[in-house]
């Protein structure tokens, strides 16, 4: 086993977006005939990492080798020419197309359909695949989707197969049968790399596993000589003291109740599964979890934006009176006069309007106020200036559209219109993502003060140091199921990692 | 060097420009537009630019008659451009001004002939209400189908247009007069009624003054209400719109019905005010030529007045150079043409900038 | 009855030809994703270049007798095509290299092709010292409305499918082609995947400017030989201002009533100029009115098409998904 050579190698590879650095010397060996998990955090460098190998960004720094000649790669197409596939999470599929019409899009020669719908055959037949070339896109499942992805990127001869998350939009018997075909494909020899943040896959499925933090690469070893315990360990490092100020809950009451909530894609993919928890005023409870295990669901379902399956979210006042928020719509809650501010994850697509200025987006949430048909343009206006001057906000004017302004700036706009209502309840979603340390902090305050006027806030969030030292209590979502609700004082970091990965968090199942 | 072929330049998103750097450039355009103009009609004309230039003055200003001329159809064009711009705000791609302005047309030729008997206040209101319903109601059709199963609009409100202009000429047979003769004439031509009154002096001034107003309502409109605010939101971004609570089918027919009952008052306007007659030409393809006013004023009021005036100024006088020099009547439409493609252009000089800063380097080797 | 028959289907294929070469040249156009409202303008353009081709010709013989049919047909042709790639080419600039809106850019087209159309007509007109307001081409039309010999003498089939000039056949033949090519072949395919997905198509490796610039031009072209058709067939080489009236954008209504496919659009072209002069046919009496409402016919029947492939949301039913966005590789 020593002395098998890599078929890519990559080496130094540096990358950095603006000041952030996503990837720090990274070093990464590749081998043929077996499955290579990539392993880490939202945020550590695994899909730029790959992102360089496939063509999409060029590196700053580092080479790579291929078979152990140096390569350029400069485009997707320069990537197939070495022999690199990607499977992106967002496929690149046209959808009024039929499976082999997509596969053979963009190549050259005359068109034969026939002739490729029987290639299409003999990969599906040799690895185990089920794609009818005749089907169009938009009648397929994801799964079907991601199929068509993997058979496209082998029918250019792709013989180093790269797959972002590909589980995360599967359900358990696709990610099965996935599975199978990947090992079918690793015995014929080829290399693969699979970007996961998810324990049991890898331990299901890799060969060798490679662990990066923060962009840096941590180590790698043959997934047999490791354990979940370990992994864990490595991807999410030790416990990093922030120093974020968490004051005691005051007066905490019952404010939302959420009982057996289900939720189910448009795909008929369940998101939410019987979630149920209680979230009280005064106290920040966190929600943990790998991407996409459903807090976007459940934020929206509560701020009345999610058609919902079944289960119920009430609202509870303070004198215990009880309001069903399911099935209202944002405007008929307000309507109710509970004031629930909800930070969405989407800032510029969803909670803000790009194009517009300080002043007009602060207008969204309080244009509707009053009798007259003329918006109030000066207290919006106010709002805008004491929101700048309150949290710092670098703008040249309150007149600039918010597109133009840099992510941390966006960010603290929205955070101080969203608290500038007063709310009872405060959603927010990957509130500092893409934030720096300082613009962080004044996140951090502005949150603690809402939980000490009493407001009950829900706090999805993805670093798991920062949900230790800010939440009172930390609720983990695991595939769209409770994994369980700790408290945040005294909870362990490799536990928190543990539950993500594992529902219930124990390692001996 | 030459294995990998680098584009020449590359082209960039400009960041916020101020206002004064981009009607500097739209500014640019015209004159140089107006420049190829003359260029051309000194070819066709031999006439020498100067001249030209002095022909299309005078075609809008030579007398008190061309000047009311020029307000009255700038007057006209605007206040259909006024109504396509909420919905263009909205990013509903009404082209179907043409249409709806007929059907306001049609109503209150409607009132006209069929109420002849009637005192004229009677009339003249039944006028105003019918035709800004009928322009009202062919604008919301199609807002209807694109708010509950996305139909696309641009499409339905084209053909929306080619439905009235049948039915005013189904209308024009049926109303003939005199017999025979598949023309409406002039309606009421003794007793007046439906006519609007004559202020000022002029029949023209009640037109100029109603859009005046219209155009300072719709400023208004979409500046500083509630509807207005809507109206840019749902425009902007639909997901946003929702997270806030906007009902977005309601605001998209809510918006086509205001932009199709204005185009109904330009109906209305040109029926009851100026024309006192009904055909199927009646709005003179001002449904489409809006479109362009609306966009090149940037959905703003305001600048609509000037590339409104603009284009009816140089409209005519191109009329007058065709006139003055024994040419055909669309020369017109040709100069237009050209100004437009030159403003459409010039867009592109205001949001993108071209860079050449690899080639330099590459060639300093 | 039957002698009506025999005399509406000819005259219903005729009043078809010019929405086909419209229709197939739109749907070319659309099926890139640019929608070039500017179609009705390219028709005019291209009626009135072969008008100016002929008429040069024309002018140039020192007597009728010179005339060589070929040349005749020929001139024309190239003119027509000239002057509207000419306008494909400035439709494409402005919208794809300079990336204006699409429908903006389309109407002022209109206007402008619209415009020449009628200067020109107008101009010629009163060149050739004509005492009546239009041009009559007739030595060239003779040319373009050759027939096949023998067709005359075959009874009702000969009448009905091969007393035909070739520019009908040509517009099957081109309507045809464009279905083949569009879903028969490579450069099909890719076209098809730059007018739904531009992105994907872009990343497949597609150059999708490329593809926007050949398909917009090609399609005004067919539409240019539509015009074409129009002054030297259909109306006898005579060319009036504004005769042409709004087959353009009847046209357009036809790209939408076949749900984009150029080969139901020759039997729905058919079915179009049988609806546009079915009015004629029709036993109203003197009842002049109800003429005009026949002649909405088309236009509804395109916008109950329209509602209905919305309210089906069949996918393969819809316009191209891109259609009338521009694109910008950067803007992902």
């Amino acid at each position: 086993m020593e002395t098998r050579v890599a078929t890519v190698k990559m080496r130094n590879i540096t990358k950095t977006f603006g000041s952030v650095v996503a990837n720090d010397k990274v070093w990464l060996d590749i081998y043929k005939g077996e499955i290579l998990a990539l392993l880490g955090e939202n945020g550590s460098g695994k899909t730029t990492l790959m992102n360089m190998l496939s063509g999409i960004y060029f590196p700053d720094e580092g080479d790579i080798f291929i078979n152990d000649e140096k390569v350029v790669i400069r485009s997707p197409k320069d990537a197939f020419d070495h022999g690199i596939g990607m499977i992106h999470q967002h496929f690149k599929l046209v959808d009024v197309l039929t499976a082999a019409e997509n596969i053979i899009l963009g190549l050259e020669g005359k068109l034969d359909i026939k002739a490729a719908s029987a290639k299409i055959r003999e990969i599906c037949d040799a690895y185990g695949f089920e794609v009818d070339p005749n089907q169009k896109i938009y009648d397929m499942s994801v799964s079907q989707k991601q199929t068509v992805e993997i058979v496209k990127v082998l029918f250019r001869g792709a013989d180093i197969l790269i797959l972002d998350e590909p589980t995360a939009v599967l359900t358990p018997q696709e990610t099965d049968k996935l599975f199978a075909v990947l090992r079918n494909m690793r015995d014929a020899g080829k290399a693969i790399v699979i970007i996961t943040h998810k324990m049991h896959e890898v331990e299901d499925l890799s060969d060798r596993v490679a662990v990066l933090r923060q962009g840096h690469f941590v180590g790698d070893m043959p997934t047999k000589e490791t354990d979940a315990q370990e992994m864990t360990n490595m991807m999410v490092g030790h416990a990093v003291t922030l120093n974020i100020n968490r004051p005691e809950p005051v007066d905490p009451k019952p404010r939302i109740e959420v009982s057996g909530l289900t939720v189910r894609s448009i795909d008929g993919i369940l998101k939410l599964q019987d979630v149920s928890f209680t979230a009280m005023s005064g106290e920040i409870l966190g929600i943990a979890g790998i991407s996409g295990s459903g807090q976007k669901e459940l934020l929206e379902a509560i701020a009345g934006l999610q058609p919902v399956e079944g289960g119920s979210i009430c609202y509870i006042e303070d004198d215990g009176t009880r309001d069903e928020l399911l099935g209202k719509d944002p405007l008929r809650i307000a309507e109710k006069g509970i004031t629930l501010s909800f930070v969405p994850e989407d800032r510029l697509g969803m909670g803000l309007v790009g194009g517009m200025d300080l002043s007009d987006n602060m207008m969204l949430r309080s244009f509707r106020k009053g009798k007259s048909i003329f918006t109030d343009r000066k207290g919006p206006r106010n709002l805008a200036k004491r929101v700048v001057e309150d949290l710092s906000v670098k703008t040249p004017s309150i007149e600039t559209p918010v597109r133009k302004l840099s992510g941390s700036n966006v960010q603290k706009v929205l955070v101080g219109r969203e608290i500038a209502s007063a709310p009872k309840v405060l959603l927010t979603a990957y509130a500092v993502r893409g934030l720096d340390i300082n613009s962080s902090h004044t996140i951090y305050d502005l949150i603690n003060q809402q939980k000490q006027n009493g407001v009950a806030v829900i706090y999805v969030g993805e670093d798991l140091d920062v949900l230790l030292e800010l939440c009172d209590r930390i609720l983990v979502l695991c595939a769209g199921k409770v994994s369980g609700i700790v408290p945040g004082r005294g909870a362990k970091k490799r536990d928190l990692g543990m539950m993500m990965t594992r529902l219930g968090g124990n390692s001996n199942v | 060097m030459f294995k990998k072929k680098e584009p020449l330049f590359h082209i960039v998103k400009r960041g916020e420009m101020p206002w004064y750097f981009s009607w500097g450039v739209r500014a640019a355009g015209i004159v140089l537009a107006l420049l190829c103009c003359a260029l051309i009609s000194t070819l066709v004309t031999s006439e020498n630019p100067i001249g030209i230039f002095a022909t299309i003055i005078d075609g809008s200003f030579g007398s008190g008659r061309k000047f009311m001329t020029l307000l009255q159809n700038t007057s006209m064009l605007l206040c259909i451009a006024l109504a396509l711009t909420p919905a263009f705000k909205m990013r509903f791609w009404n082209i179907g001004g043409e249409g709806q302005a007929l059907a306001g047309a049609l109503a209150s030729a409607a009132c006209m002939i069929l109420m002849k008997n009637q005192p004229n206040a009677v009339v003249i209101s039944c006028m105003i209400v019918t035709s800004l319903a009928a322009g009202a109601l062919w604008g919301a059709v199609p807002a209807f189908f694109k708010a509950k199963f996305g139909t696309n609009e641009t499409l339905f409100t084209l053909m929306m247009n080619y439905v009235a202009i049948q039915l005013v000429a189904y209308f024009s047979v049926v109303w003939e007069n005199p017999r025979g003769s598949g023309n409406i004439g002039v309606i009421n031509p003794n007793s007046h009624i439906g006519w609007f009154p004559e202020i000022l002096g002029s029949k023209y001034a009640l037109n100029i003054i109603i859009v005046a107003l219209v155009t300072v309502g719709m400023y208004i409109y979409l500046n500083y209400t509630k509807h207005g605010y809507e109206i840019s939101v749902v425009g902007e971004s639909e997901r946003t719109a929702r997270y806030i609570g906007i009902k977005v089918d309601r605001v998209i027919i809510r918006t086509m019905v205001l932009s199709g009952a204005i185009c109904g008052l330009a109906g209305l306007l040109l029926v009851g005010g100026t024309n006192h007659t009904l055909n199927a030409a009646i709005v003179d393809g001002r449904g489409f030529t809006a479109v362009m006013v609306s966009w090149l004023g940037k959905f703003n009021p305001i600048w609509m007045i000037l590339t409104s005036f603009l284009l009816v100024f140089l409209g005519r006088g191109a009329g007058e150079i065709a006139t003055d020099f024994g040419l055909n009547a669309s020369y017109g439409d040709i100069l237009t043409g050209i100004i437009l493609f030159f403003i459409i252009g010039c867009e592109f000089f205001i949001n993108y900038k071209l860079s050449l800063t690899k080639v330099s380097r590459k060639e300093e080797k | 009855m039957l002698s009506a028959i025999l005399s509406f289907l000819p005259r219903a294929v005729a009043q078809g030809i010019p929405l086909l070469y419209g229709s197939t040249g739109e749907i070319i156009t659309q099926k890139s994703g640019n929608m070039n409202l500017g179609i009705p303008g390219v028709m005019y353009v291209g009626g009135i270049c072969g008008v100016i081709g002929a008429f040069v010709y024309e002018q140039s013989l020192p007597s009728r007798e010179a005339l060589v049919p070929a040349l005749a047909v020929l001139i024309p042709t190239l003119f027509c095509l000239l002057g509207s790639l000419l306008m494909g080419l400035l439709f494409c600039f402005l919208t794809v290299t300079l990336r204006a809106n699409q429908n903006v850019t389309g109407l002022a087209m209109t206007t402008f092709g619209v415009g020449f159309g009628n200067f020109f007509g107008g101009s010629l007109v009163k060149l050739s010292g004509a005492d009546m307001p239009f041009l009559a081409l007739s030595a060239t039309s003779n040319c373009f409305k050759k027939t096949l010999p023998f067709a005359d003498k075959l009874g009702w089939f000969g009448d009905i499918v091969l007393n035909y000039s070739f520019l009908v056949y040509l517009a099957i033949a081109i309507a045809l082609f464009a279905s083949f090519t569009i879903n028969r072949t490579r450069t099909g395919l890719h076209l098809r995947a730059v007018g739904e997905n531009p992105a994907t198509a872009d990343s497949a490796g597609i150059n999708v400017n490329r593809y926007k610039y050949l398909s917009t031009c090609l399609g005004c072209m067919v539409a240019g030989l539509g015009g074409l058709y129009y002054v030297m067939d259909y109306a006898s080489g005579i060319w009036a201002n504004d005769a042409f009236g709004d087959r353009g954008w009847l046209a357009i209504a036809l790209v939408i009533f076949t749900v984009w496919r150029p080969n139901v659009g020759v039997l729905a072209s058919f079915l179009f100029g049988g609806l546009y002069i079915l009015h004629m046919y029709i036993p109203s009496g003197m009842n002049l009115a109800v003429k005009e409402l026949y002649k909405m016919l088309p236009y509804v029947v395109t916008i109950i098409v329209l509602i209905i492939s919305s309210l089906r949301n069949q996918r393969d039913k819809q316009p191209p998904q891109s259609l009338g966005l521009p694109y910008f590789r950067e803007d992902r």
